[in-house]
């Protein structure tokens, strides 16, 4: 009998969060004259009593509800505009939201244009992390889109005084049914003012009768990016504007004891000094350089904890405030104790993960400009309401002064939703009295960015005889609480995240703590059923009954030739997956370590993924490829070396981060679920990858490896 | 501050900076030719990947002093007018790109490839694009997107337009 659980694991802790700090009332006549007349339809996410109480009517008043998310235009020329405050950081949003839209509407996907984060144009938008757009976003426009296309054919019921049962929509047109006449959209929005709201209940299209969803669709002004066309946030430029850099100190949480800026001045730069802010700005980026260089600066800082230590420190330094033995961030169920105490086979085993980095190819990079007390930022940033925000806060001036725009960025991986640059460009344009444009270095971007939490994980395990876990104890240092659940069915249940100091920043990556845990897990697994001497299949589907996971697991094995396996020197075998954000993967491994010189080489990965409704399949394969990529680098070498408030790795000379090289044969398996909602598939895909290494390099050497990196010697694992 | 003439995409230009600027930064910064980009600054990512006479470069690396009167082409300068070159339409052909931080220098690379090597194997592109760094991880994308530009032929574009 297994006592209440008590879930109050927090699985976001790391994606930082704000919300809006003003809301104020929209007025329909506004909206109107800035997009010109046709018809809007908005959306809203929240059930609020606005959209209880229209009921999705039209609006005849003039004011719009607050909790706006999205809306949609349809302008006289028949061109669609959506607006939404989501962000593209190359997971190819822009495109599978067009598809969305288009699919509802019934026009072609080249007719929708959408107007993403910035914060004047789009409604507010927490933020584009968590796998989110997928699952809200694109089911919320969908909705927007249908209801435009009830009301249009309304409109063309209204023009023909037919009954609006007989008309339908496409390719941008009504048609009656009866009569074969049909009408342009634009020619019914014609002088329209019309705005309603998405009713409670409107039916979508299935995604078993998709026509643009559920298909490949190239990339949403593609030909800009491979002409070199496309401005992403530091491309952007203004008449007039300077350069900026910030003066860093030699080590982390220095205070600034004394500077000289007299030279750099004479240099004819404007040196900004607030308390251990110190900033340049110069009309050239070599002028920056020459008065940073001109600058005389004593630093005071105190001692640190390093790499070397990292571990021991991250066990010994909870957080105050969070005490794990108590109440929160921990659940149980069953007896664990009790069913150590009676298990044939027990096992402990400790796992650690490294602090990685990001590098996002496009570091981050802000330009901005004030006109009186209105401070506009140009920044590449997944949190652009959160980036308007700090503006806000850090030049004491109202949100509504702020406008923040997000160029399409050149990746973010969760790295980019705070605004650093964005204020270090408007404290040093403020002084400047000019636009002013702040670049990272590819050293700053390692060094003044956050990072991967670090984590220890502990794992106490029991089994009978026949391979069922009965038992499962499972601890999580610092690194975070996504993923942390079991997926398999256990009765006995203790799972405690500690959260402890952390001796660098640290926040959002690429599906959060969830590769930390699933590798901790898996590998786990993998013990168990080796010394269980089960195939390790065979024992996850025994303690496993979700069946979408079981789905991928087996899908997976299928493809990869699991069951005939035939070992050669140096070859293994190896899996490893999960459940994240609403997806679900497994991840199958082949692995070839060389005896003689320990050089291990992932030869072969085959994953297979499920995540609902396909939207987009070159897409989703895509971001199970990319993520599997990348995967590799946190897998096997990425590791932020550091000593005493130092970064010693701050280059990509020194990080080594997945070539063209590493890449093994890989083939992805989707499996389409046209009966599920579509969910998103940024961050889940990763999570198997790691486990599946090291059970793999378990299998082919007899070794188990248990931290992340697997093999930081340059893919040596007897350095 | 001297005055230094280049020869950018067919075109002279003349610019007023120190012989030890980068061409990267002369490129993004005086001639505003933003196309090629900065990742790393040490040579190590190939995203402000050039031609310098035909043969790739890493732009950040590239002082001015070196350049003379040799013939540099960037991402602006590759296409024909409205018609792309075939490396270019390849890439979009395949979808070979997340971000596209590291298109321009991807594709600048793999011309100069081709350039050499018109018919590259796998592992012969393997080992010429291995410095450049795609962290959205499309290798295998752009992998395919070379081979099928090395197949295909000369004026692919027109041929597509035409069939258009």
């Amino acid at each position: 009998m297994s006592s209440p659980v008590k879930v109050s694991l927090e699985p976001e802790r790391y994606e930082l969060k704000a919300g809006p700090l003003y809301r104020f009332d929209l007025d329909r006549r506004e909206f109107f004259k800035f997009l010109g007349a046709g018809i809007l339809v908005v959306s809203i996410l929240r059930q609020s009593s606005w959209s209880q109480e229209s009921g999705g009517a039209r609006r005849a008043g003039d004011s719009l509800p607050k909790e706006i998310d999205a809306w949609l235009h349809i302008g006289e020329s028949g061109n669609v505009t959506v607006y939404t405050g989501k962000v593209e950081v190359g997971q190819n949003i822009r495109t599978s939201l067009s598809q969305a839209v288009a699919e509802e509407l019934r026009v072609p996907v080249a007719r929708v244009e959408m107007v993403m984060g910035d914060t004047q144009l789009t409604p507010f938008d927490m933020g584009t992390f968590g796998s989110r757009t997928t699952p809200t976003m694109n089911l919320q426009l969908r909705k927007v889109a249908s209801a435009a296309r009830d009301l249009l054919i309304d409109l063309a019921a209204k023009e023909w005084k037919a009954d609006s049962q007989e008309l339908s929509a496409g390719d941008g047109k009504v048609t009656d049914g009866k009569t074969k006449r049909s009408i342009e959209y634009a020619a019914l929005v014609k002088g329209q003012q019309l705005s309603q709201t998405i009713p409670p209940e409107d039916p979508l299209m299935p995604a078993a009768n998709w026509e643009v969803l559920g298909k490949a669709q190239p990339k949403v002004g593609g030909r800009d990016f491979v002409t070199g066309k496309h401005r992403y946030p530091s491309d952007q430029t203004l008449p007039g504007m300077w350069y900026g850099k910030v003066l860093r100190p030699p080590a982390f949480g220095a205070t600034l004891v004394s500077i000289d800026t007299t030279k750099a001045e004479q240099l004819g730069a404007v040196v900004v000094r607030d308390a251990n802010f110190v900033g340049v700005a110069a009309p050239s980026s070599a002028a920056v350089s020459s008065a940073l260089a001109a600058l005389h600066a004593e630093w005071k800082s105190e001692p640190q904890p390093s790499g070397k230590d990292l571990f021991t420190y991250l066990k010994q330094s909870p957080k105050e405030g969070k005490d794990p033995t108590g109440d929160g961030d921990r659940q149980e169920s069953g007896n664990v104790e009790q069913a150590l105490a009676t298990a044939a086979m027990r096992l402990q085993q400790s796992y650690t993960v490294s602090y990685i980095a990001h590098v996002p190819l496009e570091p981050r990079a802000a330009l901005a400009k004030w006109e009186g007390e209105s401070l506009t930022v140009w920044t590449g940033t997944q949190r652009p309401f959160g980036v308007r925000g700090e503006l806000a806060e850090a030049f004491h001036i109202p949100e509504d002064k702020v406008r923040v725009l997000m160029p399409d960025t050149g990746s973010a991986y969760g790295g980019k939703h705070t605004g650093e640059t964005a204020i270090e460009a408007a404290r040093m344009a403020k002084a400047a009295k000019r636009p002013v444009k702040v670049t990272w270095s590819r050293e700053e971007e390692f060094t003044w960015a956050y990072f991967r939490p670090a984590g220890v994980i502990e794992v106490t395990s029991g089994v009978q005889k026949d391979g069922t876990i009965t038992a499962w104890e499972f601890h999580n240092y610092n690194s975070g609480s996504a993923g942390i659940k079991p997926y398999y069915e256990i009765s006995n249940q203790r799972i405690v995240f500690h959260e402890s100091n952390s001796p660098l920043r640290q926040g959002s990556y690429r599906a959060l703590a969830s590769t930390a845990n699933h590798f901790a897990r898996e590998s786990h697994m993998d013990e168990l059923a080796n010394g269980l001497n089960m195939d390790p299949l065979q024992f996850r589907l025994k303690n496993l009954k979700n069946e979408r996971l079981r789905d991928v697991f087996q899908a997976a094995a299928e493809k990869f030739g699991w069951g005939n396996r035939k070992a050669v020197s140096g070859q293994g075998f190896g899996m490893g997956g999960g459940y994240e954000k609403l997806g679900n993967i497994a991840t199958f491994v082949e692995v070839n370590v060389d005896s003689k010189t320990g050089v291990v080489k992932v030869v072969r990965v085959i994953s297979a993924f499920e995540c609902g409704a396909i939207v987009n399949p070159d897409n989703l394969r895509s971001q199970v490829e990319g993520a599997n990529v990348q995967g590799l680098g946190g897998a096997l070498f990425e590791v932020i070396q550091f000593e005493n408030g130092k970064i010693l790795n701050p280059r990509l000379s020194q990080y080594r981060v997945p070539r063209f090289k590493d890449l093994p044969v890989t083939e992805t398996i989707l499996l389409d679920r046209k009966d599920l909602p579509s969910a998103g598939a940024g961050e889940c895909p990763m999570i198997g990858l790691a486990p599946a290494i090291a059970n793999a390099i378990f299998d082919a050497t007899k070794v188990r490896l248990r931290s992340l990196p697997l093999v930081p010697q340059g893919l040596k694992m007897f350095a | 501050m001297p005055t230094i003439q280049l020869s950018i995409n067919g075109r002279s230009h003349h610019v007023d900076a120190d012989p030890q600027t980068s061409l990267l930064t002369v490129l993004r910064e005086h001639l505003d030719m933003t196309g090629s980009k900065y990742g790393c600054g040490e040579g190590q990512c190939g995203a402000c990947t050039v031609l310098v006479d035909g043969r790739a470069q890493r732009s950040c690396l590239t002082r001015l002093s070196t350049l003379g009167q040799k013939h540099i082409t960037t991402i602006e300068g590759l296409a024909s007018g409205d018609r792309l070159h075939r490396v270019q339409q390849a890439f979009l052909d395949e979808g070979a790109m997340q971000c596209a931080y590291c298109t321009s220098g991807m594709i600048m690379s793999a011309v100069s490839l081709l350039n050499r090597n018109p018919h590259p194997s796998q592992n012969e592109i393997v080992d010429f694009m291995n410095g450049n760094i795609c962290r959205c991880g499309v290798y295998s994308l752009v992998i395919r997107a070379i081979q099928k530009a090395a197949d295909a032929p000369l004026d692919s574009s027109t041929v597509k337009k035409a069939a258009q």
